[in-house]
């Protein structure tokens, strides 16, 4: 036998810095990967390269404005944001919003998770050097961000929600438009789950990666289908159904191993359940206003009436100026939301005045990603792009 | 309904460290002494209320409250699918109350962001330092008094000189 041939053979540590260009972080994210060999021994994230003062500046936009802002954290499905902020606001104030409104919410809500899911799939698989599932889920997601412009008016910074209902209502024929979309999401999820369920190399580069137990996904705070691929049975609009998510039918996703492959196999299950709930709001969609009573000072006046009527101007003015406008009463709410990545909770402290005191944004993405140095101990370094892909975290609601 | 209960339990072993115990919106709100702030959280913990689901602060300057600071803990329920807000008081000359890291990992990053933003500092965490803002940043931008529009930091940038030779680029 040589001589040291039973020891361990003698190699240096490593320090590489992943990121923050890296194309597999998605954004602006570093990690600092100590390395022995290509075994990742520690890997700290560092964040913040994306802060922006979001939630200072909410200090100083009143409720309405801050909705803009609210697109811009989750910049993956920003509806869900808005409706989240909104809900908040209306908690805080005590309006009960139309039905319709309601149901418009939860069809927007859905398939922003639906084009929110299947770009994570997509990336993930691209990151892993798959890349027609993503080109088959890419489409799909123009066909669903295309939905959003005919509703909208925008793609990405939606800001379709107000205070008390919708910016407007959704143009006729949209239903159409919508189901043809919806049923094009059933067969590009069979394409994309036809490509890789059985494809040994994404087997091999999924399965048994980045494995969050049940104890460890409630201590870290995991939520979402983070937090049901490790076999919690948890979703917000079922155990607290919010915007009457309990009027609709559907299953909750959920896997027991808590590896790569399970989440991905969560996000796919769900995109189907809410293809289902959009076939039911659109299915069930009640008649009426989109907006509250505008006796009660939330809504501005149909523009119509705002240039062809002086009471109109001036009930427009009594919305808009710096001193008046509507003002919560003293107080706080929290609402939190299922949104694609988990659970999405704004927090709205308010003093009496017409801004917020302080708004806080439950981000899913931060405390998804926290717990990233633990999975990535002891794995390869070419996992570390699954497991960022499966966490998805998104840079802009990450650091706000 | 577990809330109840607990909170009767809180306010007769703790009664001097419970300030008041009010509700808005249908939400409960515990407030509660900074320093005790993981008797109070432990007790939740124990009786079900097994998820941390947000911690924030809010600076109290012009809102009035016990003290200056106030740290947030929003807790959930699993079981019940109950909610509760517990707001731990901070003074401002010593803005320190102990980590809720040995409870809830997910309490890590949070109070260090917390730590960055309002400049309170959590006993017993394992890596307090910055997490939003550089490691040389100066002052904490989420206090009411700190300025929205100002050019401190900006000003405080190093300035890279390049000395361009005219005659060479001639």
């Amino acid at each position: 036998m040589v001589q040291g041939a039973d020891q361990p053979m003698d190699t240096e540590r490593m320090v590489l810095n992943f990121g923050p260009q890296h194309p597999s972080t998605h954004g602006t994210l570093r990690i600092i990967m100590e390395l022995e060999g290509e075994t990742v021994i520690k890997g700290t994230p560092e964040i913040g390269y994306l802060h922006s003062g979001f939630e200072k500046l909410g200090e100083y936009l009143d409720y309405n404005q801050y909705i803009t802002i609210t697109d811009r954290m989750n910049y993956l499905s920003p509806l869900c944001n808005n409706v989240a902020y909104a809900l908040t606001a209306e908690k805080l104030m005590g309006l009960e919003v139309s039905k319709r409104t309601e149901y418009i919410r939860v069809l927007m809500c859905e398939l922003s998770r639906i084009a929110d899911h299947i770009l994570n799939v997509g990336m993930l698989a691209v990151d892993l050097g798959a890349l027609t599932a993503f080109l088959y889920g890419f489409q799909l997601r123009e066909d669903i961000y295309d939905l959003f412009e005919i509703a909208t008016g925008t793609r990405l910074t939606t800001s379709y929600t107000l205070v008390g209902g919708l910016m407007r209502d959704i143009p006729d024929k949209f239903d159409e438009a919508v189901i043809k979309v919806l049923d094009n999401v059933d067969v590009v999820a069979r394409d994309i789950e036809t490509l890789l369920n059985k494809n040994r190399i994404w087997q091999d580069r999924t399965k048994d990666i980045g494995i969050i137990s049940k104890e460890d996904a409630i201590s870290y705070g995991l939520s979402g289908p983070m937090a049901r691929a490790s076999g919690i049975d948890w979703d917000i609009r079922v155990q607290e159904p919010y915007s009457r998510y309990e009027e609709f039918d559907f299953d909750v996703a959920i896997a027991l191993n808590g590896d790569v492959f399970d989440r991905y196999l969560v996000r796919m299950e769900e995109m189907r359940q809410s293809v289902k709930i959009c076939r039911q709001a659109l299915d069930k969609m009640p008649a009426g206003d989109v907006m509250v009573d505008p006796d009660l000072g939330f809504s501005l006046p149909p523009k119509d009436e705002v240039y062809n009527s002086i009471e109109g101007l001036i009930y427009h003015f009594e919305i808009t100026m710096r001193n008046r406008g509507m003002t919560p009463p003293i107080g706080e709410a929290y609402v939190a939301t299922e949104s694609p990545n988990g659970e999405l909770g704004f927090y709205i402290v308010s003093d009496g005045g017409r801004v917020p005191y302080r708004v806080r944004t439950r981000p899913p993405s931060l405390m998804n990603y926290s717990i990233f140095p633990k999975l990535i101990e002891g794995h390869m370094l070419s996992d570390a792009p699954a497991i960022i892909g499966s966490t998805n975290v998104i840079a802009g609601e990450l650091d706000r | 309904m577990l809330l109840p209960k607990i909170i009767t339990k809180v306010q007769d072993k703790f009664p001097s460290v419970t300030l008041d115990t009010t509700q808005f919106a249908g939400e409960d709100i515990i407030h509660i002494q900074g320093s005790y702030n993981l008797d109070v959280l432990k007790l939740f913990r124990d009786n079900g209320f097994n998820f941390l689901a947000d911690i924030t602060a809010i600076d109290n300057l012009t809102l009035g409250g016990f003290e200056r600071f106030a740290v947030v803990y929003h807790l959930l329920s699993h079981e019940t699918a109950e909610r509760v807000t517990i707001k731990a008081y901070v003074p401002e000359d010593q803005p320190e109350l102990p980590s809720a890291e040995s409870l809830w990992k997910t309490a890590d990053w949070q109070e260090r962001e917390i730590y960055d933003l309002f400049g309170i500092s959590f006993k017993g965490h394992p890596n307090l330092i910055r997490i939003m803002n550089p490691d040389d940043f100066q002052g904490h931008p989420l206090r009411k008094d700190y300025p929205r529009l100002g050019r401190k930091e900006r000003d405080d940038f190093p300035v890279v000189k390049r000395g361009i030779n005219k005659e060479a680029a001639q």
